[in-house]
């Protein structure tokens, strides 16, 4: 049977192609979007698992309700008239209540419910020793004013690294086996060392050595009044750790894109628009990076998830006052609430990490945009 | 053999490949040197530094080599024995009981640098009333300064350097310093020969005193000291043998099993291989190195324990993507068809014909990953969670770092070990990225 022949304005085809693929990629994002919350929430749940051990988590909770007992009592007139025996009693008392309230004195599957809930809302209750700079002793407060400061140096570092290689590396896939592409083949691995392993090159090159760049800190002491003094110190405070984290994989994403750039660039069409006469930028534009985009992008979600371990090191090495400078603070001085909060932590930034990539990936795929199915393995 | 021969025979043409077996191979000889000079019990000992073993070594002194690189000649330790050198001693009386002789350590002093401390090891043997002794300091120019005067019971350490008496008498100048310098310039030492006479007096008949002066410079041996007197070259070598384990037992364990799960992944299908997929993707979100703190902070710092960790998080590591991928391919091919044709087993067929298929691949991957494995383990360390016991080169990092080495100049701390982390991440990355294009023909020639 021959279909008969529908005939559709332009016009009204695309708009509706439009809403479709927009429709799709929301459909794929939301998708991805509740996977990934399922497993942030298994993760987290293995963190508590791992942390209770030891039982880390039942003395946070425990210490958490001390506090609350505490308080609520101080601020009772009558119960400080009473004789000290009675108050602690009475205190006891209460602690035991509210334990069997939450279930401390049920096995730990039970309760261990309660921890992933408090877990996923980052609810860890208070820090034993360490203090937020605003004085908050909640680790919610200390790790969530330590946020701001690592993504920025982490955006800024990951976003010069995406740029600067796809770049260089589509540079090179047109000079291949020039003298510029043999040193950075030959500089690819260097990049075994991480991040923090050049920071400390770059602290004794251009702070110890030269002078020129400050130590560490994120911020001159005292800061500087005016606006702009202040954001240019601060973008002073950047360099240094920002360049060491697009040192460390530089040449190895370089290395890999350009490689992945060749490799397609062998392909026919490629040859065929050549043919055509298109110019070069046109091929490189829609020829080569469009079709290797979607594998670029997967293999920087990747490098991505390796980066954020060797980030805690090197936020430690330029004193760099984030979640992995407060994360050795509390190594040091054994803060637990502090410890588990920032695994947990790490968990949601690598799963928004991987979040955000997905979306990105759904931009660019166009097998997600026309529903040809949006599976990336 | 043949296979491993031909192998050889391709790396031969890479120059890069060669170089990095070269760093590989120097590595090794540097361990195995570790592990023979300095039995694993005696590099604890030494490592731990109890009982004062290094008391006789400077504090952060420089490797010897830097004189070699410098016109101004810093001074080396030195070390002056009484017990040793009996000529040093000569008695001046000696009747009934009672003596006085007198100790002269005398030495030349040719350095364009002060020495970081001088301390005075006396010991003694006596029944009821002690030796006493009065120190005096001379100089190449002559002129003589009475440092103190005391009793000398058991074991009696005049640390010079910390005299504040003698400081104030000095004008304020360290005696270090004071004792050295020049007059017109007390910013240079005064070369020449100096001299360190110890007057005693003795007052019984088996009673007897020595003497160590000990002139601390600020060199020494081949790699330094550190900020507890330690020898730096220890830590060094030791932690050669225990990077190169720790990462090639984790590159190794991590990867072998990784490739087995994906292979059983995609030969079940079914449930089993979404089970695998969604269990890498929690282990993808589970930040190792905080789970690793966590670890080490409430368990053990054991660092055998945290290998097994790491271990068992790399089996569902992003490399289960990848090998699948392949597995799929190798699942379809005939002589799967024809291995379960002739009755073969799952096992059989995943061990026997799945596995060694994808070997190729896994070479380089292995190599590649076993620094990021030795940068893993001096991460933590870095972090102060190393191993209690072992000496590495991340614990030389996080000492260097905690006592601001960077910010004081002490660099040759900082850069040792970390020059011994780059030569192990380089050598294993150029090996692995030759191998990669050897055994991926895609690669080749790229």
């Amino acid at each position: 049977m021959v279909k008969p022949v529908e005939v559709v304005q332009p016009e009204t085809a695309s708009k509706k192609g439009r809403f479709d693929a927009l429709f799709r990629i929301l459909r794929y994002t939301f998708s991805r979007g509740i996977v990934l919350a399922l497993t942030v929430t298994v993760g987290v749940y293995l963190a508590i698992l791992i942390a209770n051990g030891g039982g880390h988590v039942d003395k946070i909770q425990e210490s958490l309700i001390r506090e609350q007992v505490g308080l609520m009592l101080a601020g009772d007139p009558e119960f400080i008239k009473l004789p000290r025996e009675v108050r602690a009693e009475i205190n006891e008392r209460e602690v035991r209540i509210r334990m069997e309230r939450l279930d401390l004195d049920k096995p730990f599957y039970v309760r261990s419910h309660r921890y992933l809930l408090n877990g996923l809302t980052l609810n860890f209750g208070q820090a034993t020793h360490l203090l937020s700079d605003s004085g908050s002793s909640y680790v919610r407060n200390i790790l969530g004013e330590r946020l701001f400061p690592t993504l920025l140096l982490f955006a800024t570092g990951q976003l010069l690294l995406f740029f600067s290689s796809v770049i260089l590396a589509l540079f090179l896939s047109r000079r291949y086996g020039s003298v510029i592409d043999k040193i950075v083949v030959a500089l690819a691995p260097t990049s075994a060392a991480p991040s923090w392993f050049y920071g400390i090159f770059l602290i004794l090159i251009f702070s110890a050595v030269l002078g020129w760049l400050p130590f560490g800190g994120i911020v001159d002491t005292p800061p500087p009044t005016g606006l702009w003094a202040n954001i240019l110190s601060r973008l002073k405070h950047l360099i240094l750790p920002a360049s060491a984290l697009v040192i460390s994989s530089f040449f190895i994403t370089v290395y890999y894109w350009r490689t992945f750039f060749l490799i397609y660039s062998s392909e026919d069409y490629v040859d065929m628009a050549k043919a055509k006469g298109l110019s070069s930028s046109v091929i490189e534009r829609r020829y080569v990076l469009r079709p290797t985009l979607p594998t670029i992008i997967t293999s920087f979600a990747l490098t991505l998830i390796s980066m954020w371990t060797g980030a805690i090191i090197l936020e430690t090495v330029f004193s760099w006052p984030g979640i992995g400078r407060i994360t050795y603070d509390a190594i040091n001085l054994f803060d637990t609430p502090v410890i588990v909060g920032t695994v947990v932590i790490y968990a949601y930034l690598l799963a928004i990490t991987v979040f955000l990539l997905d979306i990105i990936y759904a931009l660019v795929d166009p097998r997600v945009k026309l529903g040809a199915g949006g599976n990336r393995q | 053999m043949n296979a491993i021969k031909r192998a050889f025979a391709e790396i031969k043409k890479y120059p890069s490949a060669m170089a990095g077996i070269a760093l590989i191979s120097l590595l090794v000889v540097l361990a195995v040197y570790a592990l023979i000079s300095i039995p694993y019990t005696e590099a604890i000992t030494l490592w731990r530094g109890a009982d004062n073993i290094w008391i006789e070594n400077p504090r952060n002194a420089r490797p010897v080599w830097v004189n070699y690189f410098s016109r101004a000649k810093m001074p080396e330790t030195m070390i002056f024995r009484s017990k040793d050198n009996p000529e040093v001693r000569t008695i001046l009386e000696d009747v009934e009981g009672f003596r006085a002789d007198q100790i002269v350590f005398e030495f030349d002093y040719q350095y364009d640098g002060f020495p970081t401390e001088i301390s005075l090891f006396m010991t003694s043997t006596f029944e009821d009333i002690g030796p006493s002794v009065t120190i005096t300091w001379v100089k190449p120019d002559g002129t003589t300064r009475e440092l103190t005067s005391m009793g000398v019971v058991k074991e009696t350490n005049y640390r010079i350097s910390q005299d504040e008496r003698l400081t104030r008498q000095l004008g304020g100048l360290l005696p270090e310093r004071g004792l050295f310098a020049d007059p017109e310039n007390n910013q240079v030492p005064l070369k020449g020969t100096y001299k360190m006479i110890i007057e005693g007096l003795v007052f019984e008949e088996d009673s007897d005193y020595d003497a160590n002066l000990i002139v601390y410079g600020q060199l020494h041996g081949m790699a330094g000291t550190d900020h507890r007197r330690r020898d730096i070259s220890v830590a060094l070598l030791w932690g050669t043998p225990v990077a190169l384990a720790f990462g090639l037992l984790a590159a190794v364990g991590s990867t072998v099993t990784t490739m087995i799960i994906a292979a059983a992944s995609v030969w079940y299908g079914g449930w089993i291989d979404s089970l695998i997929r969604r269990i890498t993707e929690v282990v993808m979100i589970l930040p190792l190195l905080p789970i690793l703190i966590m670890i080490s902070l409430f368990y053990s710092q054991s660092i055998w324990v945290i290998l097994g960790v790491i271990i068992l998080l790399g089996i569902f590591g992003s490399g289960i993507l990848t090998y699948r991928s392949m597995f799929l391919q190798i699942k379809e091919s005939g002589y799967i068809d024809a291995a379960r044709a002739y009755g073969a087993s799952s096992f059989r067929i995943i061990i026997r014909y799945m596995i060694p298929k994808i070997f190729p691949v896994l070479v380089p991957q292995f190599v590649t990953l076993v620094p990021s494995y030795v940068f893993l383990e001096a991460s933590l360390a870095v972090l102060g969670l190393s191993d209690p016991l072992l000496p590495t080169w991340g614990k030389l990092l996080n000492d260097a770092y905690a006592n601001g080495a960077l910010y004081k100049g002490y660099f040759y701390w900082v850069l040792e070990p970390a020059a011994l982390l780059m030569i192990t991440g380089l050598g294993f990355a150029m090996l692995g990225f030759a191998l990669d294009r050897i055994f991926n023909p895609r690669l080749r020639g790229l």
